[in-house]
């Protein structure tokens, strides 16, 4: 017969990412990317910034050039984005997270199954639209893109730093409509150098084209930079502003 | 939304480890959300509260170590910690710094195990 002593509580230290599965996914992704000499691209932004279009004539200069290019984008529902951007003639796939609000690595892993990466230069992913959930998730892209619509208005990157501060590059689009929405550009710049301090920014249309061909060189740069035939890639891990902002490896845990 | 995956995950991990140390319930669970996490506490509790149904974590308090956002200054040559998260500059000299040192973690600590046998 028992008594009814009280069981002692047990500490258990664990210090874990609790998305370490997904980092650990995201990290051999981009090792193996690298090492192909394909650069991929995360395009993040809310719903309505205008990513697909940019994303259309990104592909659409791109294929125009020869450059062998692929794309997947997530939505929650419908294959309308994968339609609209197969209209540039480069392999587009659909991932409909069915209700999730954001992309994990193993969903992009799983849909670039059959395709030829070693072929590819460029792989872009266009992110479901959303500012907040995406940013924790790495899917194992060399360049995080936080995009921003001039419609929006210029205090977004106030309300939401996280994702402007995971992001390796801006992009505001559709500066075609700046003057019709009285965008106030000194004060969106000011905004994104507060909350990311030195991140480039690029002013875009995928209307007029403006913007595109500075984009285009950007991401020729990027992929200039890649570590060719090399399974790890220093300077991740090394904390502090590294190149790549999402992965910065601010916290120290033991089992990583 | 993406409180629920984070509660699956987190339940996941505990429940993993939780096995590994014997016939044990998760008494307590602790973890460390930086300010620049993108995690709303009040949503993760409720996403916990959603995720932790039929596992080992039942009954488990829900413990949240929020970590404020903290940026190395490279000309005071000193790490301070970020009054807010709109502004990375150093608080002291006024200098933009986009060298953070802290405030990112989305960390499982640690959990507090009880025995379930002979209860």
């Amino acid at each position: 017969m028992s008594h009814p002593v009280a069981p002692t509580p047990r500490i258990l230290e664990v210090r874990t990412k609790i998305l370490k599965a997904n980092d650990e996914t995201a990290r051999a992704m981009r090792a193996r990317f690298e090492s192909l000499g394909l650069l991929v691209v995360n395009l993040v932004s809310s719903p309505g910034t205008g990513k697909t279009s940019f994303l259309l004539e990104t592909l659409r200069r791109l294929a125009a050039r020869n450059v062998p290019v692929a794309a997947v984008v997530g939505d929650l529902e419908t294959d309308n984005d994968a339609r609209r951007l197969a209209a540039s003639g480069v392999p587009v796939r659909q991932i409909m997270t069915h209700g999730l609000c954001h992309l994990e690595a193993d969903m992009v892993e799983a849909h670039l199954a059959g395709w030829d990466l070693a072929g590819l230069h460029y792989l872009f992913v266009e992110n479901v639209g959303n500012l907040v959930c995406p940013t924790s998730w790495d899917l194992g892209e060399s360049v995080r893109v936080a995009l921003l619509s001039v419609t929006e208005g210029e205090d977004k990157p106030l309300k939401y730093p996280g994702l402007f501060n995971t992001a390796d590059i801006a992009v505001i689009t559709k500066i075609d409509l700046a003057a019709a929405c009285e965008f106030d550009r000194d004060r969106a710049l000011e905004n994104i150098a507060a909350v990311r301090p030195g991140m480039r920014v690029l002013e875009t249309s995928a209307k007029t084209g403006a913007g595109i061909d500075d984009w285009l060189a950007f991401l020729t740069d990027r992929r200039q930079t890649l570590p060719r035939a090399c399974d790890t890639s220093p300077g991740r891990e090394s904390g502090g502003a590294v190149v790549l902002g999402h992965d910065r490896g601010t916290t120290t845990t033991p089992d990583d | 939304m993406h409180e629920l995956s984070i509660a699956t995950k987190v339940t996941a991990l505990a429940t993993q480890h939780a096995a590994e140390h014997g016939d044990c319930r998760v008494a307590a669970v602790t973890l460390r959300i930086g300010q620049l996490s993108c995690v709303h506490e009040d949503a993760l509790r409720s996403a916990f509260d959603i995720a932790r149904e039929g596992t080992p974590l039942a009954a488990a308090d829900l413990r949240i170590v929020a970590v404020p956002v903290r940026v190395w200054c490279p000309h005071c040559l000193a790490e301070r910690e970020l009054p807010g998260i709109q502004r990375f500059a150093c608080p002291d000299c006024g200098r933009p710094t986009g060298d953070i040192r802290a405030g990112c973690e989305l960390d499982l600590e640690s959990l507090e195990l009880v025995e379930t046998a002979d209860t």
